[in-house]
């Protein structure tokens, strides 16, 4: 047993268990000391909160995790508090005049981006997930202006997220910060997380910590699943959509003792009607199926100070698209018709154990592993892929301090194992691709803060790799509050990686290009690994408007890639040309957002985002095809009062724009499979409503693509998908029309 | 690979027992501090993260507990209540002097006893 848990480690202490009340009373700064009635107390970043009585008390539930309590009343200024105990509080608010001091929040926020963190680091609370039509992580950036959600090519219905105008394969995704979406799973991975399991997401944009490894290079997303302590006894959410999709979740959780705690998470989905809007014979969504089940133990003692996570995760999914005719049974690998279909299995098993030392809370030890196993049989008309990926992945921590708290430290090993047994059968290639990856790494990384204006994260990792070689990945962070409510960043690092130029590129086997790759000395499909540079600055203001809160935020990201897998279809429509970048590849990300309370429980969101994303490709340098130079952003969220009762209604609408985005060449096709050299700007509009019956029940409806924006022609050669202009993967626009959707949560509180 | 990491574990965990053995290298102390808000609690902070030998100092504007975990081969609670008392806030052994007092925010003017 000892020894499991040895090897069980974990790294999080995100502890525990039982639930106590925290009381206090909130008075006045003056002479008499009044007591404030009415006063809000609540606890940052969650929703639990309540108000001072008639005598300034207060009490509220209290967690060891809770730490920051935010104290406000109008006319006073808000405080926000550490709390490290249940200790009785005797806190005193100071009226609103000519105080330094920043406020962080008065209102709890879905979408948070601090002061105070050194990165650059957007949080996304399970409500801001809420606002999401479905259901699915790659679902659930759309009212995020940080992550670009592109539309779902006709093929697979999954969406791939762009971040810094790169697609999702130069990210790390993570999933409690072990590695979840990469190599074979990189195509579908984000769309195998059910959106309801979510407990929150964290974005870093820019390097990303050297922690996590030497593949992020230009950022990071993590997500956290609700934590089996944390959890509620059961949970149900269903949905319906007029594109005919079902999902069901079911999430049962006891509490087995005061340590163990386990949840059990059902997901199902599927798409069960054919739907073809545009009348080009091909459906718009795939029909799809998906079993998803997974399974977490916690064990936590907080006296002794161990916490660790195991979890079990069966999946299964699989789709089937093409032609409205086509029969699986029938048609598969024939010409009669032309069908898909993707199947893939995977299962994960991972666990984590962390220590904190008694004595010392600044230290702690903490040890993850995953193992997982990823299967993916497919056909696209005559195309055929496979993949199976088996992973082994570890990571030992050590967190400690030199001197004092101030001057922290993180060290440890990594260590990860891929084993890739893929085949791939295009016209010109037949064959498999089958390779070992592994690679063992040691990094650290050093963390000062001076506890107010200014932080700073350095960290180094070396690595060897057998692909890759011996390398540094050299990384770091700063920030400066060089006034009031402002906050400056800088970021530089770099980032290397295998390209999985396949899995990573799915979408174009539905197509009749003919695929080459140029290279052949590389060691993966005969190309070198990527290399990139990501420097980035940031600077966030935050100011009253008219006596509201109001913030904006500039941030300029550059990637720069000394080398890199290129794609490239623009060589002819006919061809689909991988090889190792000659000359320059470069992208440019500028966003600038406004969020300002317009009034109490009415808040809006507005970014705009340039891009200029170029590569040197053989015929010259040109701008990442499928991407807009422009985009504009907009979202609304109205909240009413919520009730005695737990009552409410909330409103959401959210407005993207899209400028031109450069096509893939096609000006050697036909006139009828010709598509010009840039796609026209649109603008989609989605909005949601949900009513709050009670803290227990709710349900909502919403319209995805009310505008009913389709793009004109989807897929190229539709009328001879045999013949040499088929092409389905140059998607820039929605297929499906407008979609309105309505579903409902139950809970057992 | 696992048997050395749990070999590197074992060891870490071994060479941080030890360091645990030789209590008064991680001594905990906790001293009340009067102050009123986030600006004492930073100042509070600073000041005892001056000492040398201050590992952790935390300081709970609720209850006004300053919780220090500190090395006591290199100093003591009472060195860094001086420090503290030095920037303008009472603690239980070491009062500020009024002229230090005077110095703090009008926020932070704490009610003195």
């Amino acid at each position: 047993m000892q020894k499991q848990f040895i090897l069980l480690l974990c790294l999080i202490v995100s502890a525990t268990s039982f639930s106590q009340e925290l009381k206090g009373k909130i008075t006045e700064a003056s002479a008499t000391g009044q007591p404030i009635i009415g006063a809000s107390v609540q606890w940052l970043d969650t929703q639990i909160g309540t108000t001072t009585d008639e005598n300034g008390n207060f009490s509220i539930s209290y967690k060891p995790e809770f730490t920051k309590l935010v104290i406000s009343y109008v006319g006073f200024t808000t405080d926000t508090i550490t709390v490290s105990s249940s200790n009785f509080i005797n806190h005193v608010l100071v009226q609103n005049n000519d105080l330094e001091e920043v406020t962080i929040s008065k209102e709890r926020k879905s979408l948070q981006k601090s002061y105070m963190k050194t990165a650059n680091v957007t949080t996304m609370s399970s409500k801001e997930l809420l606002k999401a039509a479905c259901c699915n992580l790659a679902e659930s950036f759309e009212t995020n202006p940080s992550i670009d959600v592109n539309f779902s090519d006709a093929l697979t219905g999954t969406k791939q997220i762009k971040m810094l105008g790169l697609t999702s394969p130069y990210l790390v995704i993570t999933e409690e910060n072990l590695p979840s979406v990469r190599g074979a799973s990189q195509a579908y991975g984000l769309s195998f997380t059910p959106g309801t399991w979510v407990e929150s997401i964290q974005i870093t944009k820019g390097a990303g910590s050297v922690v996590n490894g030497f593949e992020s290079i230009s950022g990071q997303i993590n997500t956290e699943l609700i934590k089996p302590v944390n959890d509620i006894p059961f949970f149900l959410n269903a949905y319906g959509s007029t594109d005919s999709r079902f999902e069901l979740n079911t999430h049962f959780n006891k509490k087995v003792s005061d340590k163990w705690s386990t949840s059990l998470f059902l997901h199902g989905n599927a798409r069960l009607g054919k739907n073809d809007m545009n009348d080009d014979g091909f459906l718009d969504n795939p029909l799809s199926k998906q079993i998803n089940v997974l399974n977490r133990w916690q064990y936590t003692d907080m006296e002794k100070g161990w916490v660790s996570f195991l979890n079990f995760r069966y999946m299964n999914d699989e789709k089937q698209t093409g032609e409205l005719d086509f029969d699986k049974n029938r048609d598969k690998f024939t010409t009669n018709y032309w069908g898909s279909e993707i199947k893939t299995q995977r299962y994960d098993v991972s666990a984590k154990l962390g220590y904190v030392f008694p004595d010392m809370p600044y230290q702690s030890i903490g040890f993850q592993t995953a193992f997982n196993g990823h299967d993916q049989e497919s056909y696209f008309g005559l195309n055929k892929y496979d993949i199976n990926q088996k992973s082994f992945y570890s990571n030992l921590i050590f967190n400690s301090i030199i001197n004092n708290t101030l001057n922290k430290f993180a060290t440890g090993l990594n260590f990860t194992y891929d084993k890739y047994d893929e085949f791939v059968g295009v016209p010109n290639i037949s064959r498999d691709f089958n390779r070992i990856d592994n690679s063992v790494g040691a990094f650290f990384e050093y963390t000062y803060d001076n506890t107010t204006n200014f932080s700073l994260v350095a960290g180094a990792r070396v690595d060897n790799h057998n692909r890759l070689g011996t390398f540094i990945t050299p990384r770091i962070h700063a920030r400066y509050n060089p006034w009031e409510k402002a906050v400056l960043r800088a970021s530089a690092g770099r980032g290397k990686r295998s390209a999985n130029i396949f899995a990573e590129n799915q979408q174009l086997f539905a197509s009749s290009r003919v695929f080459d790759i140029l290279n052949t000395g590389g060691k993966i499909y005969g190309l070198d690994a990527e290399i990139a540079w990501n420097y980035g600055v940031s600077f966030m203001q935050g100011f009253t408007l008219f006596n509201r809160p109001a913030e904006v935020t500039f941030d300029f990201y550059r990637t720069d890639f000394q080398n890199q897998a290129v794609v490239d279809l623009y060589a002819s429509p006919q061809q689909a040309l991988f090889y190792n970048l000659d000359g320059k590849s470069f992208a440019n990300s500028l966003q600038l957002d406004f969020n300002y309370e317009l009034a109490t429980h009415f808040n809006l969101r507005t970014a705009y985002k340039f891009y200029e994303i170029e590569t040197d490709y053989l015929s010259g340098s040109a701008q990442r095809p499928l991407q807009a130079k422009h985009r504009f952003f907009g979202n609304l969220e109205y909240e009413t009062h919520i009730t005695d009762k737990g009552q409410q209604w909330k409103f959401d609408f959210t407005y993207n724009w899209l400028g031109k985005q450069q096509l893939p060449n096609t000006a050697s096709n036909p006139t009828s499979d010709r598509l010009p050299d840039y796609s026209p700007s649109f603008s989609l509009m989605n909005a949601q409503i949900t009513r709050t019956f009670s803290s227990t029940f709710e349900v909502y409806v919403g319209g995805e693509n009310i505008g009913n924006y389709k793009q004109d022609k989807a897929i190229l050669g539709s009328d001879n998908p045999f013949g040499p202009n088929f092409d389905s993967s140059i998607i820039y626009a929605p297929i499906f029309g407008q979609m309105y959707y309505a579903g409902l949560r139950f809970k057992i509180k | 690979m696992k048997k050395i990491m749990i070999m590197l574990f074992i060891s870490l965990v071994g060479f941080a027992a030890q360091a645990q053995e030789k209590k008064n290298k991680n001594a905990k102390h906790t001293v009340e501090v009067k102050g009123n808000c986030e600006m004492c609690k930073k100042r509070i902070e600073k000041a005892a993260f001056s000492v040398p030998g201050v590992k952790s100092a935390n300081w709970d504007i609720g209850d006004k507990q300053l919780h220090l975990i500190l090395n006591e081969e290199k100093t003591s609670d009472e060195e860094v209540q001086k420090a503290i008392a030095k920037v303008g806030h009472d603690t239980e052994k070491v009062k500020a002097t009024n002229e230090d007092y005077e110095k703090l925010h009008t926020c932070c003017a704490y009610e003195r006893n």
